[in-house]
């Protein structure tokens, strides 16, 4: 299973914001979408990087101004991006692995959306259920 | 009135009577709270989906499900109406008439290309065409295949690609007692098949297959499995995957096929010939415009950014003569008539289920879709169960928040009304359930679990006149 059947189920919008935007509007935009992290993209709608909102917790823990500052100052510019194609297992390994919550999913350098670890977790769940319900259902039937 | 109560019932429409369709009716009509009339479409005569006409035929087990369906078809608020296509008898307005919610569950048709030179060479067909001949559907009944060429290539290592070169190793015998349709035994009786070679592009330890069915593989009775040594050792990305992952099953694959690249051949007429690391680059002419052969690029396998072991071609290349090759590297939707899409992952335009309008992304009130028309295919049958649910789930928030669709005739006579109008030879759950007697009955003298009507006009006339009320 790949992490395109994720992506597949989200509709096709992704919710960006641009470095040179506030974290004031930045906070707007994930109050407004209910979401942890955002993808922040040059103006060819490249990602070059992400904005969650642990990196605000952490700048405002130090200091209380954070409104005014920009994204590209707060943002993690070590991106781990995704391709629709990969495995969904691999993903979650690496999410674990190396503590990502939110990974980027680009197809030829565009971003196609993005996947979070419970979306990763929510899809193993279902794949397990399933296999667990297919079984039990072959067993029931035939009355074995 | 509420919608959902015993004066006002909730009427929904489900497209598709595959296991998403049936698993979608389930979660609707099991609700305790919740009064609601459930009407499946199908544009076949026969429920179903896959589990009919793409389950292999020598795997009956898991077959048994369709006993699960039956049960949801028993309720008294559960119509059929088979042989009634949407876009054709019925349009999407005319469910907006009758119905306060539409759940589409289509289902993934169409298979994805290679994108390679060749590939519509006659001779190189879609696996899935492949599968649904041998099953009986009445679309693919009249397909030919050219199984007097000796060597085969099946491209991939899905379950389909498995099926498929399985099916092509089984002897006359074996295949006859399963439901195997009679012309698909009978063209399979005079094949002349001696090698099959299924390819994947990555390593033994990314295969899709599971541990049974490779078991299975090594088990045929008139087939040698081979596989090449070099192909299914352990790279080193591949182990730590493995070890960090904990997963047993996937060593132990690894474990399996590498006994049975040690095994010598046992002289059994056929071989199967299991491949990996290989990708098809060309499907080759064999000068009298067919396919000849195949063109493969050796991969070694390289990690992603996210951590998935993939294929990278090294330029090495290789050709095996061959004259009929089947294609099985994924499928697609296909959209459905008056269905926002969405192209690029081959799904109805959606978020967690409910439709969305292409143009605003808001959700469509009253329309929604499940399963591999939802998510894309993936997953085994039971997967439907949870991504069903999950569509319920939206379909009941939306009913207890007012967006639903405004029906002006939401009543079950009216609709039966319509679809006897449009389509008067449309099979109800009761006329199925004596087509199913028929096709056991018919199997008692193959000795098999059932022999299955191929064409619509056979079905029609084994059910005779039909009384409708």
């Amino acid at each position: 299973m790949n992490i395109a059947s994720i992506l597949a189920t989200k509709g096709d919008k992704v919710v960006t914001v641009r470095g040179e935007q506030s974290i004031r509007e930045a906070l707007g935009v994930l109050a407004q979408h209910n979401i942890g992290a955002l993808v922040v993209v040059d103006a060819g709608l490249r990602p070059i990087g992400i904005l969650s909102e642990r990196d605000i917790v952490r700048a405002a823990a130090k200091d209380e101004k954070v409104f005014p500052l920009l994204v590209s100052q707060l943002m993690t510019r070590d991106l781990v991006l995704g391709d629709p194609g990969d495995d969904l297992g691999a993903v979650g390994q690496t999410m674990v692995q190396r503590h990502i919550r939110h990974l980027p999913v680009v197809d030829g350098g565009k971003l196609v959306g993005m996947v979070s670890i419970g979306d990763v977790v929510k899809a193993q769940r279902d794949q397990y259920q399933g296999e667990v319900d297919t079984l039990q259902t072959i067993v029931m039937e035939h009355g074995a | 009135m509420a919608l959902g109560s015993a004066e006002r019932p909730l009427r929904v429409a489900v497209i598709g009577a595959g296991p998403a369709g049936f698993y979608v009716a389930e979660h609707v009509l099991r609700r305790p709270d919740l009064v609601a009339e459930v009407d499946m479409y199908d544009r076949l005569p026969t429920p179903y989906g896959l589990v009919r006409a793409g389950v292999a035929p020598d795997h009956q087990k898991i077959k048994a499900v369709t006993g699960a369906f039956d049960k949801v078809a028993a309720h008294p608020s559960f119509r059929f109406f088979g042989g009634v296509e949407l876009g054709k008898h019925v349009s999407v307005s005319d469910l907006r008439t009758h119905y306060d919610q539409i759940v589409y569950t289509t289902g993934a048709q169409t298979d994805r290309r290679m994108g390679i030179p060749g590939e519509d060479l006659p001779g190189s067909h879609p696996a899935t065409e492949f599968v649904a001949w041998y099953n009986g559907h009445p679309d693919y009944r009249d397909c030919q295949f050219d199984l007097s060429q000796e060597r085969v290539a099946v491209v991939g290592v899905g379950n389909v690609a498995v099926d498929v070169a399985r099916i092509l190793c089984r002897t006359p015998d074996e295949l006859a007692a399963t439901d195997i349709a009679e012309h698909a035994l009978e063209a399979l009786r005079h094949s002349r098949v001696k090698e099959v070679y299924l390819l994947g592009r990555r390593g033994a330890a990314q295969a899709a297959f599971t541990n049974p069915e490779i078991k299975e593989l090594g088990e045929l009775q008139a087939a040698d499995v081979t596989v090449v040594p070099q192909e299914v050792e352990l790279d080193p990305l591949s182990r730590q995957a493995l070890e960090q992952g904990g997963d047993r099953a996937g060593m132990k694959k690894v474990e399996i096929l590498q006994s049975y690249a040690r095994r010598p051949r046992s002289g059994k007429p056929r071989r199967l010939a299991l491949r990996f690391l290989v990708s098809p680059v060309a499907i080759l002419d064999n000068g009298c415009g067919a396919v000849g052969g195949i063109r493969l690029v050796h991969n070694r396998l390289v990690a992603s950014a996210a951590g998935t072991i993939q294929a990278q071609a090294t330029g090495e290349l290789e050709e095996l003569a061959v004259g009929l090759v089947f294609r099985s590297v994924g499928y697609r939707g296909v959209p459905l008539p008056g269905v926002p899409f969405d192209d690029k992952w081959g799904v109805v335009l959606n978020e967690k289920g409910r439709v969305l309008d292409p143009d605003t992304k808001q959700p469509l009130a009253g329309e929604y879709t499940a399963g591999w028309i939802k998510r894309g295919p993936t997953g085994v049958i039971g997967t439907n169960k949870p991504d069903a649910s999950e569509t319920v789930t939206e379909m009941l928030e939306d009913v207890a928040a007012g967006q639903t669709l405004q029906p002006s005739e939401p009543d079950p006579a009216a609709a039966e009304r319509l679809v006897r109008q449009r389509q008067p030879d449309y099979v109800a759950y009761a006329d199925w359930l004596r087509l199913n007697e028929l096709e056991v009955a018919r199997g008692v003298g193959r000795g098999c679990p059932r022999v299955k009507f191929t064409r619509v006009d056979e079905m029609l006339a084994a059910l005779g006149n039909r009384t409708r009320p």
